[in-house]
């Protein structure tokens, strides 16, 4: 069980690539490292790893299939700014039940309190939201967890508190997890493996 | 549209004064616009008195607009053109927006019908509005159908391409590709996740549509393309007073030309006050 991307090269603008020939593998339960420079490609991979992008280069297979692009996707992306991941006019029940009903052992791990649910989502802090959008990425269907930069904004705390809840989560559901981050430190505390992505235009 | 309520409710904490200023200047021009609309179709019922005795008079307290060449109160018509104006305008308005609802969806479900929304708009922006109206009211055959018909179908694509523009906007944020990556289809996002961002902005765009659709029923009608001679239609008041003109009788045609412009300047008015309460950075916060 396999999440791979083979030969991933992507550019915004023409002539000015961001990943050159990129190959990645995210084993099922494995939880693996992305280190990279700011601006080195990290969430455009990420994004392209989970179908957000689609006009890259190379392959990216699940089980050795190509991902289908309509239903739900078993790789499941979580930003680095929930405030951005969550539509400012729902509630918060709705946005966390908007891909399943997301399970009561889920809303406890996670610490979601029940007032929470009936609130809007600029009355809830960064790591409060950043919950709820892990709370309905970890549906039994996904297979594959694209963390980019999910614990930046919040206080160490938080940080230590979220990465305890997902890592339980995902060992139980054979979940397998890109942890991608600037922070050495976080990633060599979480992560079985690394691998470092390199600013190609600083080669 | 709940949002918009907390807005409002929020937004009294600070900047009261001045809410309170917009909103009273919404609800009076509001209750204006009601009052003419509602006594028109009060009005109606019985038919106007036409008196051979009492014709041509000047404005008096008595009859504060003038009477016409038979005798009829020129205030009484003019209001009852107002109202008239009115309801043509909202209905044509209201199916303008309909258009632009339907069309905005579309334009937000694929790249295709999208293409084609734009296509549609362009089509219609490079005719000009008062000559697409004639000739569609003409090919109805005239009349109330005819002009509302006319109306509602050349003033939907300036809207259109505001919201589309702002659904492509929409589309770019990262819960709409979120919804998507959790098996959300197109249609489903456009009615739970855009639609609902662009109802204060159609809303705005509905009213501020109101006065264009007016001075356009009432243009077309004037030039004889419109709604029937016999109804009491503003533009047919002020095409017929523009024969009596030269025998020195002004009241026919000022009286009904300036209150038409006040109501479209109230119109003007509640939208863009109601414009400053939707202000769509206020309902992101
Ligand atoms: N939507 C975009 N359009 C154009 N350039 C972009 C866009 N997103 C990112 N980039 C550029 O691509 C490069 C890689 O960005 P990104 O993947 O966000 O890096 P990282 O996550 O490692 O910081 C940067 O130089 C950035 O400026
Ligand atoms: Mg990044």
């Amino acid at each position: 069980m396999h999440l791979k991307g083979e030969n991933i090269s992507f550019e915004y603008k023409k002539n000015d690539p961001v990943l050159k020939d990129v190959n990645i593998s995210l084993r099922s339960g494995e939880v693996l490292g992305l280190i990279g420079d700011s601006g080195s490609g990290k969430s455009t991979l990420c994004k392209i790893l989970a179908g957000y992008e689609i006009k890259y280069q190379g392959k990216v297979t699940m089980d050795g299939n190509e991902i289908p692009s309509k239903g739900y996707n078993p790789v499941q992306l979580v930003f680095q700014h929930p405030e951005k991941a969550v539509n400012p006019k729902w509630r918060m029940k709705d946005i966390l039940n908007e891909g399943h009903l997301v399970s009561q052992d889920i809303l406890e791990a996670f610490g979601i309190k029940n007032n929470w649910l009936n609130r809007w989502p600029n009355e809830l802090s960064g790591g409060e939201l950043q919950r709820f959008a892990l709370a309905r990425a970890l549906s039994p269907k996904t297979r594959y967890l694209i963390a980019d930069e999910i614990t930046t904004m919040v206080d160490a705390i938080t940080q230590a508190q979220i990465w305890n809840i997902v890592l339980n989560i995902v060992e139980e559901l054979n979940i397998g997890v890109l942890v991608v981050s600037h922070d050495r430190n976080l990633i060599s505390r979480l992560c079985h493996d690394t691998i470092y992505l390199k600013d190609i235009n600083n080669v | 549209m709940s949002t918009a309520v907390v807005t409002v409710n929020r937004g009294l904490f600070g900047g009261l004064n001045l809410r309170k200023k917009t909103l009273l200047i919404i609800g009076s021009t509001s209750l204006l616009l009601l009052a003419i609309v509602v006594s028109s179709v009060f009005l109606g019922e019985e038919p106007l008195q036409t008196n051979f005795g009492s014709k041509n008079l000047a404005p008096s307290l008595e009859h504060p607009f003038g009477t016409d060449w038979m005798g009829r109160d020129m205030f009484i018509r003019t209001l009852e053109g107002l109202g008239l104006s009115i309801l043509v305008g909202g209905l044509a308005s209201t199916i303008s927006t309909l258009l632009t609802v339907i069309l905005g969806l579309l334009s937000s479900a694929g790249k295709t019908a999208d293409s084609f929304v734009s296509w549609l708009v362009d089509l219609f922006l490079s005719i000009p509005h008062l000559l697409l109206i004639v000739l569609i009211s003409i090919g109805i055959g005239g009349g109330a159908a005819g002009v509302i018909t006319g109306v509602a179908l050349t003033h939907w694509p300036s809207l259109t391409r505001v919201v589309r523009a702002e659904t492509k906007q929409l589309k770019t944020q990262e819960y709409i590709h979120i919804s998507r990556n959790l098996g959300r289809s197109k249609w489903w996002i456009a009615t739970r996740h855009i639609l609902p961002h662009l109802v204060p902005q159609i809303l705005l765009g509905t009213i501020l549509m109101f006065p264009h659709a007016i001075l356009h029923e009432a243009s077309v009608t004037f030039l004889g393309f419109g709604l029937s001679p016999h109804e009491p239609a503003i533009g047919i008041i002020l095409s017929e007073s523009m024969r009596y003109l030269s025998a020195g009788y002004w009241w026919l045609a000022f009286f009904p030309g300036l209150s038409l412009l006040i109501v479209v300047l109230a119109f003007d008015m509640i939208g863009e006050n109601l414009g400053k309460l939707i202000n769509p950075k206020i309902a992101h916060e």
